[in-house]
């Protein structure tokens, strides 16, 4: 290879070369930008047009200002939809389900990080298969066992799926295993229960385990679209995803009012994940969960 | 008990504090107490399901009412096997598989690479690409269906403006598939680039230095040291988004309800039909179980080809 000779004749070359390099860097920056707003045109689009009439959307489409703005849509559609219930039960389901999850799941994941005890390599291993095991595709069986358990209809049904899942207990074990063993002896050695080393050592020291599991689970349920689909036939009890798809239709010609029922869905969400959008994309990124 | 005793070194281990001596009754205890819990959710409503959908595919039970029906015994298999419409479902869920596969992960690998060689801003890319990820499918569907309106909808009039010819994003097949892609593209491109985005960051700074101080420009870098450095990541974003983009639902029942003329209804719509709406839950249970071998399938083919993968290259070090 000729990388040896390059250095030298690279050396009066350079100042075009680190030229070229920020011509690039500027040319990426550019791209990127444009392609980021592009991502943003739903939302502003969606936002653009619960604000206007349906009247001045059928004129003119295009021209966002054309018949000026008001909030109109978004009274008409709380007024017509029970977008305040549909938020209260997504609220308490997804609350619920983070509360389990990370319960169980730090609780499991304590056990199998420290403690020796019997089944523990069952444990592991069966853990280790259900993150292989695709549970969506399982819907129809899922449904037929929880109606014999005669849980269909209630938030638990959605509650325990989440708390099923392995996941979190993966999530758990793997930060678990990187706190020191010297600690946990100490406190052993001190009189601690184990309990007390879980509850007031291990958990207060895991925030970041805590609030990555907290959020992806809070997210995947809040969204889950199917299985509550299935579970939840009651108008009331439904869930802002299910409750809002029965507004899915091409014939409806609202389109104010259907975009300022989805705005209503998604800004929550939208406020949620900038608040926390540090931790949620570092989960994500560490966990991989899909 | 050994545990009595804890200052006599056992005589069968020389290394002092074995980990194999027997551990005291309240550490085994506690472990069994602290796992109790989510064990029993696990087995009852993840394993349970599974051995539920075993049990029903030999049966013809129905999903009106409870109760397992008649012994069937393989018939239910032999009648998906044979279903041409199982199998034309099958073939949409893996249509739409390999529709978005490509654009999600190449475009994502892009997107992360470019974005990486900008220092500034990098918040506004990772709300602009992740934000819709965290919405739910069915508002995504009605923003997507406002945006693909005939006539007035945004998607038409950008179509129409860049001189492409305006497919019937809704009522046709292909403009179907179409539609369906671009939502995907847009709901779920950010969850790639957050993976890529992560494993560019392991990259150290100083391989890209090396580089550059060898004279290669920035294409060069991208394409023999970045895209190369990046394969594991690849690998893995490949085999998620396949196992995602095979369990479709929302997007295409939300959108198009499968249709036209069930042209475009993939596995797990089929599986709810048969199940729902025409109420044959054990035809549907073998129905669930050969889509569920052919994904467990798939997933411990690419689990064993990385580890056989990672086993080669790291007989290539040794040999070195």
């Amino acid at each position: 290879m000729s990388t040896i000779t390059r250095p030298r004749s690279a050396a009066p070359k350079a100042v075009p070369a680190v030229d070229g390099a920020k011509l690039f860097d500027r040319l990426c920056a550019v791209c990127v930008t444009l392609f980021a707003l592009i991502w943003l045109v739903p939302f502003a689009w969606a936002l653009a047009t619960s604000l206007r009439s349906d009247g001045s959307i059928t004129e003119n489409p295009t021209s966002l200002f054309a018949g000026g703005w008001s909030l109109h849509a978004y009274s008409y559609a709380w007024d017509n939809h029970p977008i305040g219930t549909w938020y209260l039960n997504s609220l308490v389901i997804s609350a619920l389900a983070v509360l389990f999850t990370v319960g169980f799941g730090s609780m499991a994941g304590f056990a199998l990080a420290f403690l020796r005890y019997r089944g523990r390599a069952v444990v592991l291993a069966l853990v280790a298969a259900g993150l292989m095991l695709p549970s969506e595709a399982l819907v129809l069986p899922q449904f037929i066992e929880y109606r014999s358990f005669h849980l269909l209809g209630t938030f638990w049904a959605l509650v325990l799926p989440s708390v099923a899942a392995p996941i979190s207990v993966f999530v758990f074990q793997a930060f678990f295993r990187g706190i020191p063993r010297a600690l946990i002896e100490a406190a052993r050695i001190d009189g601690a229960s184990w309990w007390r080393v879980y509850a007031r050592i291990c958990m207060p020291i895991s925030r970041p385990a805590l609030s990555t599991v907290a959020i992806l689970t809070f997210i995947s349920t809040w969204n889950s679209f199917l299985w509550p689909l299935l579970v939840l036939n009651q108008t009331t009890s439904q869930t802002i995803p299910v409750g809002l798809a029965s507004l899915v239709s091409n014939s409806n010609i609202q389109y104010a009012e259907v975009m300022a029922s989805s705005v209503l869905g998604f800004l929550p969400l939208i406020a949620v994940f900038l608040v926390f959008q540090r931790q949620i994309v570092q989960g994500v990124a560490t966990t991989g969960i899909k | 008990m050994t545990t009595a005793v804890p200052t006599r070194p056992a005589p069968t281990a020389p290394v002092p504090n074995p980990p194999a001596d027997r551990p005291p009754r309240d550490e085994r205890r506690a472990g069994a107490l602290l796992t109790a819990p989510f064990l029993v959710i696990y087995l009852l409503f993840l394993v349970g399901p599974l051995l539920v959908g075993v049990a029903l595919s030999f049966f013809n039970t129905t999903t009106v009412k409870s109760g397992l029906g008649d012994w069937v015994g393989w018939s239910n298999y032999s009648e998906v096997v044979t279903d041409a419409q199982f199998w034309q479902a099958m073939w949409h869920s893996v249509l739409f598989t390999l529709l978005t596969t490509p654009p999600l992960v190449v475009l994502a690998l892009a997107a992360a690479v470019l974005a990486s060689r900008v220092r500034r801003g990098r918040v506004l890319y990772r709300v602009a690409f992740f934000a819709p990820y965290v919405v739910p499918s069915s508002v995504v569907a009605l923003i997507f269906l406002w945006m693909y309106t005939p006539e007035i909808g945004l998607l038409p009039k950008v179509f129409g403006a860049v001189g492409l010819p305006v497919p019937d994003f809704i009522g046709s097949t292909s403009g179907g598939w179409t539609a369906v892609t671009l939502m995907t593209l847009w709901w779920t491109f950010g969850f790639n680039f957050v993976l890529y985005t992560a494993a560019l960051q392991d990259i150290p700074p100083d391989v890209h230095e090396a580089a550059s101080i060898d004279g290669a420009g920035p294409w060069q870098q991208i394409r023999l040291i970045t895209v190369p450095l990046l394969g594991r990541t690849t690998s893995l974003v490949l085999i998620l988004q396949i196992l995602a983009s095979l369990k479709v639902f929302d997007q295409i029942y939300l959108l198009l309800g499968g249709g036209p003329d069930q042209s475009t209804r993939p596995v797990i719509e089929y599986i709810y039909d048969t199940g729902f709406t025409s109420y044959r839950g054990g035809y549907g249970a073998a129905a669930t179980l050969v889509y569920f071998v052919i994904i467990v399938a798939i997933s411990a083919a690419w689990y064993g080809l990385r580890r056989r993968t990672a086993a080669g290259s790291a007989a290539r070090a040794e040999d070195s």
